[in-house]
């Protein structure tokens, strides 16, 4: 067979491309001879090959067209060239979506599927398998149960590739293979066992017990094929975590034997999985990291990348595991194959010693414009947690960072190392006016308006509290004529603090705010009207309120009572305080900092956990009039955690009452609990009201019993308690299998431990972002101090972790973190009292022999005042 | 790391904390206007368990040196469903690969192995979490079929003449992304394709000057 293409290509245009310029109707045109008598092998191939390279280059072929150029082409089947069929198998799969009726061709593939020649069968099935729908699959079932055992392997393997590919259009049909499958897995070719390993276990991942037996039989009787281990390895490290089987299981012991295979793909497998568990010991990833560190030096650029990759992984959590291939990471840090030489140094950069940084970071800038975005959001990520391991690097982190700010770089790049910078004027003061400089600068040419209105809040919010705040106005003006609606919105909320602030600015922020209420957008003209009207009052008082420290309501808790607002008109005015506040944003833990995949944030302002709360409680009749959920507490356990009954409790605060819920499951099979309920016996002038009881609590399945419960009116400061705690209910034994219960049933009870309220469950935590601002705007007309002496308590933090803790109040200014060496600190605190009152503690902290702490508190109200400082006492 | 709690009301979007500025309810109104930048974050590489699969491949493709694509099939109806997506993530993938041939890459969230040869660059895309090893093997088996295949001449002109034999040996190698075939012998008997052997008399003297000064230019450009 000798194939050449027509001339006419071969002269055309350059010579190097003899499709370069195929005309799809010229092509089209030609298929025509398909229908020719005798048949021309080597001028039909030629056509065959220029449809299948157009549809490749993504050329549109209508439905008639590619429908009529596919009933020409069935003709083919006539001719016996083996080539030509083989293009008629591809041409009939890649038209297989556009061309309309293409079941034709089922006969002819059929016939060639189950004849003689063996270099047909295999595509064949492929072919047929491509065109088959569920009901026309019932008909060829017979031929493909033979296919899936036949001794060619290529038969056998397409066969059941095939097969994989139908599963999801018709599970119920391949269900009915797996002996097949089962018989075909046995098979010596190893692409055979491989295929069959993969059908047999999409057939049966559902049934553990199945997938566990078939990993059993595997293990023991081993395999040929090392994509099979792979496919093993994974197997075995899902079903692990899913049973969360210890290391001690059968299963650990064959992914770790895998380390020992002799083909380097398995031994890496096993390796990336055991790095992959969770929970695994210093210990049990020690032989895994030993095979990645011999992989280090592999001529192979691939098996260092993932080698190094892996490691990565492992310096997150472990870094001192990785500490041992420190030498092989060192030798990569020049690899030509610069994603290898950037994981190396992030690597290193995490289990190296502090002197060993500023010469990584020279070496990774001399080659960071060459890698990828997603490698440079590494090496920022690898900075930020180097920033918080060792604070006085600073300096040469900032440096760097502002380089790699003004280069080029996608969104995700530039936030990261937004961030980043963030970050670290957070935590070192020092570096704050360097920081927000290279900030300013970076929004001077920034397109990416998240971050530009970002990077303005946090401006507002520091730049006032700076030595020469007037530097930044010139950059947060440029915004408001340069830039796009929210970043000038933004940059209007920000002017509006310095001037607020500063007082020798605010007459040319004023000038300033009369130019912005020209503004062409309405929110940049309303944000700098109310601005200026509020700051030419000149109030303390109403700048905090205004300006500084914003509305701390959750946002859908607004909305919902607005709705409601304006659903029953009233001659009342709308009052915020029945608005619920927005629990503090729960501190996100960044453990993971090197390559995280960031979640996808559901589109809409989640409720938060406390509005799901409100829900729940207020459909249930009981708890009707109760007004607005203040508080939930986080569960509290009252039971341990490996008894019958596990009970969890749920404190949830109103204005005058408390609902506990109580959210129980029963752990006995054989048990079915009903009528359920808590019995509370409290200790002070509480007074339990009424109990609602869980009808019924079957197995393993958790139902919630409540308890409403007044507090005490008389005495306001009363606000901590414990109660005795102790659940009954009704037993009625049932059959562990069917859970089918017994008729007659008797009571019994079960005592939890006690449960206690305090203080902290009566303040919302609320955070003001300028807390100087706000202690002022409350003002000292319930202002009472008190000192007190902390003798248990040996270090600053421990106490003011303590405080935060038992108070329950939202640490404000960044207070909570005690700067090192220090002998003496202040904790300011803010939080909501029940009912409204807004209460703020400033705390100052001596140490000495034990902590002397001098405790002083406002609020709007009295009796607060009092409650904290009795509490505390 | 104390202290985040307010680095979220830093931000400036309102995805979480919704009242990110001074006054609370009334930027919210503004800020919920703008996306939130966190939707649409680009895959980074982190390596969470892979669902045990034998679709190993999401994409093969081989470009010619200009990054035109010559052949080219992806397996993941879900990754660049369109013609215009695939052509754009070729484009990166060769602007970020044809300088230096360093065998691997991991770019928008995918793991690319490849190899080139001449004027002609093989790519094998995988997942972020795929076993490199397993995505090497597929390109090795490519490459090595092909060049005996086309008797090593691996350049786009003896590809192109023999295009036909290229898809049957990738549709051997791959099938809808499953490993069909690794060892490069079996492919090639089960292709059972013969390249264009045409005695040198057919072609004229011309062409096979044309020919050895394309394949010199090439191996000094290199």
């Amino acid at each position: 067979m000798i194939k050449k293409f027509d001339k006419k290509d071969e002269e055309s245009g350059s010579g190097s491309n003899p499709f370069q310029h195929l005309e799809k109707s010229a092509v089209l045109q030609e298929a025509r001879i398909f229908n020719e008598t005798p048949i021309n092998p080597r001028r039909c191939l030629h056509i065959l090959t220029k449809i299948i390279y157009l549809l490749n280059q993504g050329e549109h072929f209508g439905t008639t067209e590619a429908t009529e150029a596919f009933f020409a082409m069935t003709r083919l089947f006539q001719s016996n060239d083996q080539t030509l069929r083989r293009m008629c198998y591809l041409t009939i799969k890649e038209m297989a979506n556009i061309s309309e009726d293409v079941i034709i061709v089922t006969s002819s593939l059929t016939k060639d599927m189950t004849g003689k020649e063996d270099v047909y069968r295999g595509p064949a099935i492929r072919a047929l398998c491509r065109i088959t729908d569920t009901t026309m699959l019932q008909a060829i079932e017979r031929y493909m149960k033979q296919a899936i055992v036949d001794k060619v392997p290529s038969v056998s393997s397409s066969a059941l590739v095939s097969s994989l590919h139908m599963v999801k259009m018709s599970f119920d049909v391949v269900k009915r293979w797996v002996n097949e499958a089962q018989e075909a897995a046995s098979s010596d070719n190893i692409m055979v066992q491989y295929h069959a390993l993969g059908l047999l276990y999409h057939l049966r991942k559902n049934d553990r017990l199945a997938v566990t037996k078939m990993l059993n039989k595997f293990t023991k009787s081993g395999l040929k094929s090392p994509f099979a281990y792979c496919m093993m390895i994974r197997i075995a490290s899902k079903l692990l975590e899913e049973t969360e089987g210890g290391h001690d299981s059968p299963l650990f012991d064959f992914i770790e034997s895998c380390l020992r295979n002799k083909h380097e793909m398995v031994v890496y497998e096993a390796a990336s999985a055991i790095v992959h568990m969770p929970n695994c010991t210093a210990r049990e990833l020690a032989p895994a990291v030993s095979v990645l560190q011999l992989f280090c030096s592999s001529p192979k650029a691939a098996l260092r990348y993932a080698a190094v990759r892996t490691l990565n992984k492992v310096a997150m959590k472990h870094p001192s595991a990785v500490t041992a291939c420190n030498l092989d990471l060192e030798n990569l840090i020049t690899d030509s194959n610069r994603s290898i030489a950037t994981l190396a140094i992030t690597t290193l950069l995490k289990t190296g010693s502090e002197s060993s940084v500023d010469r990584l970071m020279k070496q990774i800038s001399s080659f960071v414009s060459e890698i990828s975005d997603e490698f440079k959001v590494v090496v920022v990520q690898a900075i930020s947690a180097l920033c918080q391991k060792y604070p006085r690097k600073h300096s040469v982190m900032m440096n760097f960072l502002s380089n790699m700010l003004r280069d080029d770089g996608g969104f995700e790049y530039k936030r990261a190392i937004v961030d980043c910078i963030i970050s670290i004027i957070e935590e070192n003061p020092e570096s704050k006016e360097t920081g927000l400089a290279h900030l300013c600068e970076f929004i001077e040419d920034c397109e990416h308006t998240v971050l530009a209105t970002k990077i303005l809040h946090l401006l507002g919010k520091e730049g006032p509290r700076t030595p020469t705040p007037s530097k930044y106005i010139r950059f947060i003006f440029n915004r408001v004529v340069l830039e796009s609606e929210a970043v000038r919105a933004a940059a209007v909320s920000a002017l509006a603090k310095f001037g607020a602030q500063n007082d020798d600015l605010l007459p040319s922020v004023l000038v300033l705010m009369k130019r912005c209420m020209m503004d062409s957008d309405d929110e940049v003209r309303d944000r700098a009207t109310f601005y200026m009207n509020v700051l030419q009052q000149k109030q303390k008082a109403l700048n905090a309120a205004y300006i500084f420290n914003g509305l701390s309501v959750s946002v859908p808790g607004l909305e919902k009572s607005l709705h409601q607002y304006t659903l029953e008109p009233s001659e009342k005015p709308f009052d915020m305080k029945t608005v619920p506040l927005a629990t503090a944003p729960i501190t996100e833990q960044k453990t993971e900092i090197a390559p995280v995949a960031t979640s996808k944030l559901p589109e809409k302002v989640a409720p938060s956990r406390q509005d799901i709360y409100q829900e729940q409680l207020a459909a249930i009749p009981e708890f009707q009039g109760l007004g607005l959920l203040f508080k939930s507490s986080e569960p509290v356990q009252l039971t341990e955690a490996e008894t019958e009954y596990v009970v969890r409790c749920i404190k949830h605060t109103f204005a005058n009452r408390m609902i506990f819920q109580f959210d129980c499951t029963n752990t006995l099979n054989d048990q079915l609990l009903q009528r359920v309920l808590v019995q509370m016996e409290p200790s002070e002038a509480y007074e339990v009201l009424h109990y609602v009881p869980a009808p019924s609590l079957p197995y393993s399945q958790p139902g919630s019993c409540y308890s409403l419960v007044r507090l005490p009116e008389d005495d306001p400061t009363a606000v901590s308690c414990t109660f005795s705690c102790t659940m009954k209910y009704l037993v009625r034994d049932c059959d562990p299998n069917t859970g089918e219960p017994d008729d007659d049933g008797y009571d019994d009870e079960y005592v939890l431990e006690d449960l206690e309220v305090t203080v902290a469950d009566h303040i919302q935590k609320v955070l003001k972002p300028n807390f100087g601002a706000a202690w002022e705007e409350i003002g000292d007309e319930n202002e009472k101090e008190e000192t007190f002496a902390l003798a248990t308590v040996r270090t600053l933090d421990e106490a003011v972790n303590n405080i935060i803790s038992f108070l329950g109040m939202q640490p404000c200014e960044r207070s909570d973190k005690v700067p090192e060496n220090k002998n003496s600190h202040v904790l300011f605190l803010a939080g909501v009292f029940r009912g409204g009152h807004d209460v703020l503690v400033r705390s100052r902290l001596a140490l000495a022999d034990g902590v002397t702490m001098q405790v002083t508190v406002r609020s709007t109200d009295e009796n607060v005042v009092d409650v904290i400082l009795a509490s505390v006492g | 790391m104390v202290g985040l709690s307010q680095h979220g009301r830093l931000e400036g979007c309102s995805c979480r904390h919704a009242p990110c500025e001074s006054e609370g309810f009334r930027s919210a109104t503004v800020m919920t206007a703008q996306s939130c930048p966190r939707q649409h974050c680009a895959t980074t590489m982190d390596s969470a368990a892979l669902e045990p699969s034998l679709y190993t491949v999401k994409a093969v493709f081989i470009l010619d040196n200009d990054g035109n694509r010559l052949l080219s099939k992806y397996y993941d109806p879900e990754l660049y469903p369109s013609m215009k997506e695939q052509k754009n993530f070729e484009k990166n993938v060769f602007n970020k690969t044809h300088k230096a041939d360093n065998e691997i890459a991991f770019l928008e969230g995918m793991t690319i192995v490849y190899k080139s040869s001449i004027d002609l660059f093989f790519y094998v895309v995988g997942s972020a979490q795929e076993n490199e090893l397993m995505l090497m093997a597929v390109l090795n088996c490519l490459f090595e079929s092909l060049s005996q295949m086309l008797r090593k001449n691996v350049e786009k002109r003896t590809l192109l003449d023999n295009m036909d034999g290229v898809f049957l040996v990738v549709d051997e190698i791959i099938d809808g992304g499953v490993i069909l075939e690794s060892d490069p012998q079996q492919v090639i008997e089960k292709v059972n394709y013969r390249a264009d052997d045409s005695p040198l008399s057919e072609q004229s003297v011309a062409q096979v000057l044309q020919s050895a000064k394309e394949q010199i230019k090439w191996s000094i450009l290199k």
